[in-house]
């Protein structure tokens, strides 16, 4: 069995978002396919899935081509996806989902749930997946609900699998997990297109790699190429990988959080009892998998939480219970973990979205009235100084891409005095190249003796940037250890289990 | 499945819509942002539209469509005679009358239709903010409602020189309508209360309010008369006419154009405009820089309400100085709405859409009076303006206009 994608062009408007893409993937075999967000890499796979059109070329199985108009054609071909956000229904039972748009039917129109179940039972067996169909998908772990959607598309009889950046949601040991299963899949025959832009698992299990950039093929590299060969690859120029940084000089401690609590109005426990400090000029990071309480520490600080009890003391100042104004002023920078919901005003400019937060009167206002005149001279420095691409100070945030979007985020932020840095997921969705502009920032906040609190899902980032990392799991401290720990104790840490030896 | 999944991720992408929280509120955006592109052709679909209903309506029309097949050519000229005979009375009644004597008399529908446009734009700006604050305002008539009561209340109750009563009988007026706004903005911010919900009900409650007053001896009805209606406004509250007795022309259009300059210089120039617009597009990003949202709210909402306040001033003192009635919003507090679609919510584009609605009150009944037209052809058209506007996709099919021509 064979699939074969033949000069696929997609066009959205006059953007190419694929390019004449042509691409084989055999039985047996793991295919990965590398890009940048924004590469093109979902909208190829959305078009094999027949989710979208192609406007030019062909999907091929075995030689033969396939009408493709919808989802239902893609599954009946053969071909399963595991989406990066799961397709399941949290208040289904596993087997209820497995069965959702497939649904086997008896007398006037009863399911037949003991077939779906039976259908669970087998796949888990074979490959030991160890998942109760009648479990509902709701109470599961992430990395169990992944294997539910497996277990869907397989129940279909894929012998294509498309698994779209499924390792974001994962822990290192779930990351492994899945790693395995795949590695099964292949054996029976499977065959699986990886989608990652993350260079250390695509190399880890692929066969074969195929790069992409900007909507086209820019080469095949094997499993064997360096990570420098495989990023070079990829943003088009040799990229610098590591951060460079100086050890850390830690100052007097700058900010303290003792024991804060964050419980919303539904009882839930967001936060449960944390307590940390940073340094002047010192990187803490804040590692974990997401959901486990870095939103709430972020807003926390910021004054965007309603429920916090506990203390957050930023030199002379105690920050809970004031608004988020007055912690702004106190010279927090805030780097928001969703730029596009809490960073920027999609339809203002850039040179608007500079002044967001210093609206209230100098530099940018006097009397009431923007300055105009000195808002578009601001921006034009601070557009050249971060290397924004635009079309100029007047362009629109919402026609940024991800990295020129986040470092106006960055300028804005670091424009100011500050005497301490909050960024959450500050690379996420950001060019490689865009990554590596954002880490030195960070960086030189560091070196210029501001505490830095930087969150982040991504473990590479941590490592590469934090002087200091403390796990959270469930709202707790799992421990705070220093930035050399191996990754494998830290990825036990982030799924909860405290290491010998670690204080909390 | 996050939009970012669904929205194409092309090369260099423009990143997916962040202004757009969901897909009621980007389909409502664009409705009350809409292109110029797109207000501009609703406007020559609706003529179209009503064109044809003029045509339905029109008796020779019909009597000639019998025979068409005989005498094709009577049937189209009686399709045009009908189509020109309609909008050059609209013309004539909204713009300039050739068929009277005298420049005087030839210029006053022009001077009609600014009185008609003035209350429109005063209330449409007073929408039109709301909407650019991501705010809907459709309490427009107990905010006229209100604002009309406590003018002619300033007016009727008190003795003063107009130099002072007539300003007073203004600013009472305005804040009336902002402090009933106000409360909308107010439980917004306090508890969340949908601002659209609460301005409705004001209105129920400001109209049975304002009734309630005009029917009491001692408030607000006029001494020993039985009818829900206030005295007259004396000669110190009424805003003087501006080109002399002959035309109707108030000082209400002034304030009007004042308004729509002050309006500008908020939205475009002020930091104030600037929060208002920020909470509008992403009042996420707005709360997490600092601005205070439930407070934008309150102040979006105060000097919503004292705009279309104005409108209610313009006519008690102005327009209708008769006297205070419950029915002296006559449509307009809805029609801002209207206004303010048509004219995407933008200070100039208010004022544009302000002169063609007012246009078209002040032809509409000309139209009437001389081609027999029912004067609710002029309602349909502007229906039909609001419902091409409320639906761009059709717009664009209609005029193969392409879809990244928008805003």
């Amino acid at each position: 069995m064979t699939l074969e994608l033949r000069g696929i062009t997609k066009r959205f408007g006059p953007l190419v978002a694929n390019d004449r893409i042509s691409l084989t993937v055999n039985e047996g075999e793991i295919l990965a396919l590398l890009g940048e967000n924004g590469a093109g890499k979902s909208t190829l796979m959305n078009v094999l899935y027949g989710l979208y059109q192609a406007d030019e070329g062909e999907i091929l199985l075995d030689g033969a081509p396939l009408k493709m108009s919808g989802p239902g054609d893609a599954m009946a071909a053969g071909i399963g996806m595991v989406h990066q956000h799961f397709m399941l229904v949290p208040v289904f039972t596993v087997a209820e989902n497995v069965m959702l748009g497939n649904e086997a039917t008896g007398f006037a129109g009863t399911l037949d749930l003991d077939a779906a179940r039976q259908r669970v039972r087998e796949i888990s067996q074979r490959f030991g997946f160890d998942v109760d169909p009648d479990a509902l998908v709701e109470t599961l772990p992430v990395g169990v609900q992944q294997r539910v959607e497996i277990i869907k598309a397989l129940s279909r009889d894929a012998r294509v699998l498309v698994f779209d950046e499924p390792t974001a949601v994962l822990t290192p040991q779930e990351t492994d997990e899945l790693m395995e299963i795949m590695r099964q899949l292949r054996a029976s025959g499977t065959a699986i297109v990886f989608i990652s832009h993350k260079l250390r698992e695509v190399r880890a299990i692929a066969d074969r790699i195929t790069v992409i950039r900007r909507g086209a093929v820019v080469g095949e590299a094997s499993p064997t190429a360096t990570n420098a060969e495989l990023a070079a690859l990829m943003v088009g120029r040799p990229v610098e990988l590591t951060v460079h940084k100086e050890p850390a000089q830690p100052g007097p401690e700058a900010f303290v959080v003792k024991d804060l609590r964050v419980v919303d109005d539904t009882g839930h426990t967001h936060l449960d009892g944390i307590s940390f400090s940073i340094a002047r000029g010192e990187v803490l990071g804040v590692a974990g998998v997401q959901g486990n309480g870095q939103t709430e520490l972020t807003e926390a600080i910021m004054g965007l939480q309603s429920h916090v009890r506990g203390s957050i003391r930023l030199g002379e100042h105690e920050l809970v219970g004031k608004s988020v104004r007055k912690v702004l002023d106190a010279g927090v920078g805030f780097v928001p973990e969703d730029r596009q919901v809490d960073g920027l005003v999609g339809g203002f400019t850039i040179a608007e979205n500079l002044m967001l937060n210093r609206s209230h009167g100098k530099p940018f206002v006097s009397a009431g009235t923007i300055r105009n005149g000195y808002l578009e001279e601001f921006a034009q420095t601070k557009l050249v100084e971060y290397d924004v691409r635009a079309s100029g100070i007047q362009a629109k945030a919402s026609q940024l891409s991800g990295g020129n979007q986040q470092k106006v985020v960055v300028a804005r932020e670091l424009s100011r005095d500050l005497s301490l840095l909050v960024a959450a997921q500050p690379t996420r969705g950001v060019d490689v190249g865009s990554i590596e502009f954002i880490h030195k920032q960070v960086v030189a906040t560091r070196d210029a003796g501001v505490p830095v609190l930087l969150v982040s899902t991504e473990l590479d980032e941590i490592v590469a940037l934090s002087d200091r990392i403390m796990v959270l799991y469930r709202g707790q401290v799992v421990g705070i250890v220093p930035a050399d720990t191996p990754r494998e104790t830290l990825g036990l840490m982030m799924a909860g289990e405290r290491p010998e030896g670690t204080a909390a | 499945m996050s939009t970012n999944e669904t929205e194409p991720a092309p090369v260099e992408e423009p990143a997916k819509d962040p202004q757009e929280p969901g897909r009621f509120d980007g389909v409502l955006r664009e409705i009350v942002m809409g292109n110029a592109m797109v207000a501009v052709l609703s406007v020559l679909l609706a003529v179209v539209v009503g064109s044809l209903m003029i045509l339905l309506t029109d008796e020779n029309v019909r009597d000639t469509a019998g025979y068409i097949g005989a005498r094709p050519s009577d049937f189209f000229s009686a399709v045009s005679t009908a189509i020109t005979d309609a909008y050059s009375a609209l013309f004539r009644g909204a713009i300039y009358n050739t068929n009277v004597e005298g420049f005087e008399g030839r210029i006053k529908p022009l001077t009609e239709t600014l009185k008609f446009s003035a209350p429109l734009i005063l209330a449409g700006l007073g929408v039109g903010l709301a909407f650019r604050a991501g705010l809907f305002n459709i309490g427009g008539r107990g905010q006229m409602l209100l604002a009309g009561a406590a003018a002619g209340w300033v007016g009727v109750g008190m003795d003063l020189p107009l130099v002072v009563h007539l300003p007073l009988a203004v600013v009472a007026g305005a804040l009336a309508g902002a402090l009933w706004a106000g409360i909308a903005g107010f439980l917004k911010a306090q508890s969340g209360a949908h601002e659209v919900i609460v301005t409705i009900m004001l209105n129920y409650v400001g109209y049975y309010l304002v009734f309630y007053a005009l029917s009491k001896q001692g408030l607000l009805q006029a001494p020993g008369s039985l009818n829900p209606k206030s005295e007259p406004m004396p000669e110190s509250v009424i805003l003087p006419r501006l080109l002399g007795d002959r035309f109707n022309l108030h000082l209400g259009f002034v304030i009007a154009l004042v308004a729509v300059g002050v309006v500008w210089w908020l939205l475009n120039r002020s930091a104030m405009g600037f929060r208002f617009r920020a909470v509008g597009e992403n009042p996420d990003a707005a709360r997490a820089s600092g601005i205070d949202v439930g407070r934008t709210y309150i102040t979006v909402m105060l000097i919503a309400g004292g705009l279309v306040g104005l409108a209610g001033v313009n006519q008690i003192l102005g327009t209708a100085t008769s006297g205070v009635t419950v029915d002296m919003d006559a449509g307009i507090g809805f029609d801002a709405i209207t206004v303010a679609l048509l004219g995407r919510s933008r200070p100039l584009g208010i004022l544009a859409a302000g002169l063609l609605f007012g246009a078209l009150k002040a032809g509409g009944f000309s139209m009437a009076a001389a081609e027999g037209i029912p004067v609710e052809i002029v309602l349909v058209i502007q229906s039909l303006i609001v419902l091409f506007i409320a639906a761009p996709p059709l717009v664009r099919a209609i005029f193969r206009l392409p879809k990244e021509a928008t805003a």
